[in-house]
C-alpha cells in the first residue's frame, strides 16, 4: 500500500462506508437496498446518514425478503442501475441462494445481459454470533460460475475492492469480515483509488513457507509469522483478496519460491477454497513442492456459540505455528 | 367480450394484428411440436397451445420500451417483440443464430434490445426481477412499465410473494400476471392452493386484482391496458389472473393422461383462435377469405424460419467458455 497523503486512521468499517458514499456521490446509478439500512443506518451502522443524504429512492429499506430484494437488484442492474444490496449477516444469503446462483450468475452467459451488482455480506466468527450470525458461506458461491467473490482484510483493500466491485459489470459478492470492522485501522489515500478484482497481495514477504489465506485469517497468519521469525522460519503471507477469479499466478509464484504451502481459512475444511487451491498447487506446482500441502480450517460443524466451543472451532495462531514447524522440518 | 366494447376500445387494425399473432404463434409452435416428434429437437418443448391469447394480448397492450419478464408459455410476446421465426427455431435447434447462441434452449430466450428478459426455469424467479426493473424506472422517473408473469404453480413460491409484497410497498410500475392453466405439470389447482381463485392472493398485498378470460385476446388486451394505465399513473402494481387451460402436456413428451378428457373437450370449444375469428366476423373486421390469407402468410413465415434454422451453423464446442463473465456493461439504450 502506498499512501501519499497522511490521513487520520480509518477503520475497516469506515472504509466500507466511505467507498459506498464516494461511489454514490460520483455515480447516480449506484443505489442501496437492504434491511434496516435507511432509517436505522444498518445493523453495523455502515450506512448511517445515507438516507438523509441520498433519499429514500437511493437508500431503500426493504421488507424482510433476501430473495426478493436480490432479485429486484438483478432486474434493476439489467436495466442499467448499479445496486449494492446488504445482507444483514452473510448467513442470511442462503435465502437468496437461488436468485444469486441461478439468475444473477447465469444471466450473462445465457442471454448476454450483464448484471452489475454487489451483494455485501458481513461474514465470519469470533464475535459470539452462533450458528446463524457467524458463517463463512463463500464456498457455496465459489462453485457457481458467473460470480465474482472478494474478501478484504485491510481498510485499504476494503475500500478499493468495494469501489472496484461496484464498477464491475458482473455480480460480485463482497465478504466483509465482522471481526475486523472496528479492530483494524489504517490511513488511506485522499484521492480516489481502486484495488483491482482478481489480484492477490503479498502481505508479508518471506522465503520459507507460503501461507495462502484471506479475510480475518490474514491477521492471524501475520501474527504467527512474527512468532516464527524468532525461530528463523520466514513465512510469506499471500492475501488472496479476490476469491473468484482466483489469482493463480500469485499463488504459484509464491509456492514456487518457498516450495511449501499452508492454506488457511475460516470456512470449514471439507470442500473449502483451501481444497481447491491444494488441488491447483498439486496439479501445477508438484515439482517444486518440498513437503505436504497443509490445510488449516475449522472442523465440519456449524459455528458454535459458547466461547470455549467457538475458540476451539476457529483456527488459532498456534495452529499455524505448529504446522509451519512441521513443514520447516522437510 | 362484448362486441360493442371491443368496437369502441380496440382499433380494427390492432385486433387484426393480434389475430395474426395468434395464428403465427399457433403455426410456429405446431411446427416446433412436429419437429420434436421427428426427433429434430433435442430438448423439451413447452407450448402455449390454447393459451396464445394471453401473451398476444398483453404484449400488444405494451409500448415498445416497456419490459416483459415472461412466463414459459408466452411465445406470442417474443414474436410481437420482433424475434423472428428463424431465430426462435434456431434457438430450439441449438444453433448459433438463436438468441442465446446455443447456450440455452427452447423458450429460454431474452434480448434487452427488444425488452424481453430471459425466462428462468425456476418459476416465479422472474417476478422479483420484474419488480426490480420497475424500481429502476421509478428511481429514474421514467414512464415505463414492466409485465411479469408466472403460472398457477409459480404463485405458490416465495419469490412470487416477495416480489408482489415489495412492489406493492413501493408502488412500483409493474403488472404481475398469472397464466392459470389449471395444472402445474401434473398437479391440479386443488393441490396447489386452498383458495378458489389465484387472484385472491392479491388482497394480501393490498394490490388490486382482476380475473380475465385468458382465451379472449380482446379481454386480455383491455385488462392489460387498464393495469398499464394504473402503473404509469404511479398507482402501483396490479395482479391479473388469466383463466385458461393447458391443452397439451406440460411438455410435448407428456401425454397428460391425468387431465380429464371432458375438461379438454370443454375448453376446446373456447379456443382463443376460434374466439378471435368469431369476434372479427361479428365486427366485420374479417372473414374466411382474410383468415385464409393469414393461414398462408404464417405458413410461409414458419417455413422460412425452419429453412433459416436448419441452414444455420451449430456453435463450436470451445464456445462453451464464452460469456461466463461480462467484460462491459450493457451498452444499448436502457
Amino acid at each position: 500500500m502506498s499512501s501519499t497523503t497522511a490521513e487520520r486512521e480509518v477503520s475497516y468499517l469506515e472504509a466500507i462506508s466511505q467507498a459506498l458514499d464516494e461511489e454514490m456521490a460520483h455515480d447516480e446509478r449506484v443505489f442501496l437496498m437492504g434491511e434496516d439500512i435507511g432509517m436505522y443506518g444498518g445493523a453495523f451502522k455502515i450506512t448511517e446518514g445515507f438516507l438523509k443524504k441520498y433519499g429514500e429512492w437511493r437508500v431503500l429499506d426493504t421488507p424482510l425478503s433476501e430473495s426478493g430484494f436480490v432479485g429486484a437488484a438483478i432486474g434493476a442492474a439489467i436495466m442499467g442501475l448499479r445496486p449494492v444490496v446488504e445482507m444483514q449477516f452473510a448467513d442470511f444469503i442462503s435465502c437468496a441462494f437461488d436468485q444469486i446462483t441461478e439468475v444473477a450468475a447465469k444471466n450473462h452467459y445465457r442471454w448476454g445481459a450483464a448484471v452489475p451488482m454487489v451483494i455485501r455480506a458481513p461474514f465470519g466468527g469470533g464475535v459470539h454470533g452462533g450458528p446463524f450470525h457467524s458463517e463463512c458461506p463463500e464456498g457455496w458461491f465459489f462453485h457457481s460460475p458467473g460470480l465474482k467473490l472478494v474478501a478484504p482484510s485491510t481498510p485499504y483493500d476494503a475500500k478499493g475492492l468495494l469501489k472496484a466491485a461496484i464498477r464491475d459489470p458482473n455480480p460480485v459478492i463482497y465478504f466483509e469480515h465482522k471481526f475486523l470492522y472496528r479492530r483494524i485501522k489504517s490511513s488511506l489515500p485522499k484521492e480516489d483509488f481502486v484495488v483491482p478484482l482478481g489480484k492477490a497481495d503479498v502481505k508479508r514477504v518471506g522465503n520459507d513457507i507460503s501461507v495462502i489465506t484471506y479475510g480475518a485469517m490474514v491477521h492471524l497468519a501475520l501474527e504467527a509469522a512474527q512468532t516464527l521469525a524468532n525461530e528463523g522460519i520466514d513465512l510469506e503471507v499471500v492475501d488472496l483478496r479476490t476469491l473468484m477469479p482466483l489469482d493463480k499466478e500469485a499463488i504459484y509464484s509464491s509456492v514456487r519460491k518457498t516450495s511449501k504451502a499452508i492454506l488457511l481459512h475460516e470456512d470449514n475444511k471439507t470442500g473449502g477454497i483451501g481444497a481447491e487451491i491444494a488441488a491447483l498447487v498439486a496439479e501445477d506446482c508438484f515439482d517444486c513442492l518440498d513437503g505436504p500441502i497443509i490445510r488449516i480450517a475449522p472442523p465440519d460443524t456449524p459455528v458454535p456459540f459458547s466461547t470455549p466451543l467457538e475458540e476451539s472451532f476457529l483456527p488459532k495462531t498456534s495452529d499455524i505455528v505448529t504446522a509451519a514447524r512441521k513443514l520447516a522440518a522437510y | 367480450m362484448d362486441v360493442a366494447v371491443v368496437a369502441k376500445e380496440i382499433k380494427r387494425d390492432d385486433l387484426r394484428q393480434m389475430y395474426y399473432y395468434l395464428r403465427l404463434t399457433r403455426a410456429l409452435e405446431d411446427r416446433i411440436t412436429a419437429l420434436y416428434r421427428q426427433g429434430r429437437i433435442v430438448g423439451g418443448v413447452y407450448t402455449s397451445h390454447g393459451m396464445e391469447a394471453i401473451a398476444v394480448g398483453y404484449a400488444s397492450a405494451l409500448e415498445r420500451d416497456d419490459i416483459i419478464a415472461p412466463f414459459h408459455r408466452d411465445m406470442g410476446a417474443f414474436l410481437i417483440r420482433g424475434f423472428t421465426t428463424g431465430e426462435i427455431l434456431a434457438q430450439y435447434l441449438g444453433k448459433r443464430t438463436g438468441p442465446t447462441k446455443g447456450k440455452d434452449g427452447n423458450v429460454h430466450m431474452g434480448d434487452l434490445k427488444r425488452g424481453v428478459f430471459g425466462f428462468v426455469s425456476h418459476l416465479a424467479d422472474n417476478l422479483p426481477l420484474a419488480a426490480g426493473a420497475a424500481l429502476a424506472f421509478k428511481i429514474r422517473g421514467e414512464s415505463r412499465v414492466v409485465f411479469g408473469g408466472t403460472g398457477d404453480g409459480g404463485t405458490s413460491r416465495g419469490d412470487f410473494h416477495e416480489a408482489m409484497n415489495f412492489a406493492a410497498v413501493r408502488k412500483l410500475p409493474v403488472v404481475f400476471f398469472c397464466n392459470n392453466n389449471q395444472y402445474a405439470y401434473s398437479t391440479p389447482l386443488r393441490l396447489q392452493m386452498a383458495i378458489p381463485n389465484v387472484v385472491d392472493r392479491a388482497k394480501a398485498y393490498g394490490m388490486p386484482g382482476e380475473i380475465v378470460d385468458g382465451n379472449d385476446v380482446a379481454a386480455v388486451y383491455l385488462a392489460a391496458k387498464r393495469a398499464i394505465v394504473r402503473a404509469r399513473a404511479g398507482d402501483g402494481p396490479t395482479f391479473l389472473e388469466f383463466k385458461t387451460m393447458r391443452m397439451h402436456g406440460h411438455s410435448e413428451h407428456d401425454p397428460a393422461k391425468y387431465v380429464p378428457r371432458e375438461l379438454l373437450e370443454e375448453w376446446k370449444k373456447k379456443d382463443p383462435i376460434l374466439k378471435a375469428e368469431l369476434l372479427l366476423k361479428e365486427l366485420g373486421y374479417g372473414d374466411e377469405v382474410s383468415f385464409q390469407e393469414v393461414t398462408e402468410r404464417v405458413k410461409r413465415e414458419v417455413e422460412a424460419g425452419v429453412e433459416f434454422a436448419e441452414q444455420s451453423p451449430l456453435p463450436e464446442g470451445p464456445e462453451v467458455l464464452e460469456g461466463v463473465f461480462a467484460t462491459e456493461a450493457n451498452s444499448h439504450p436502457l
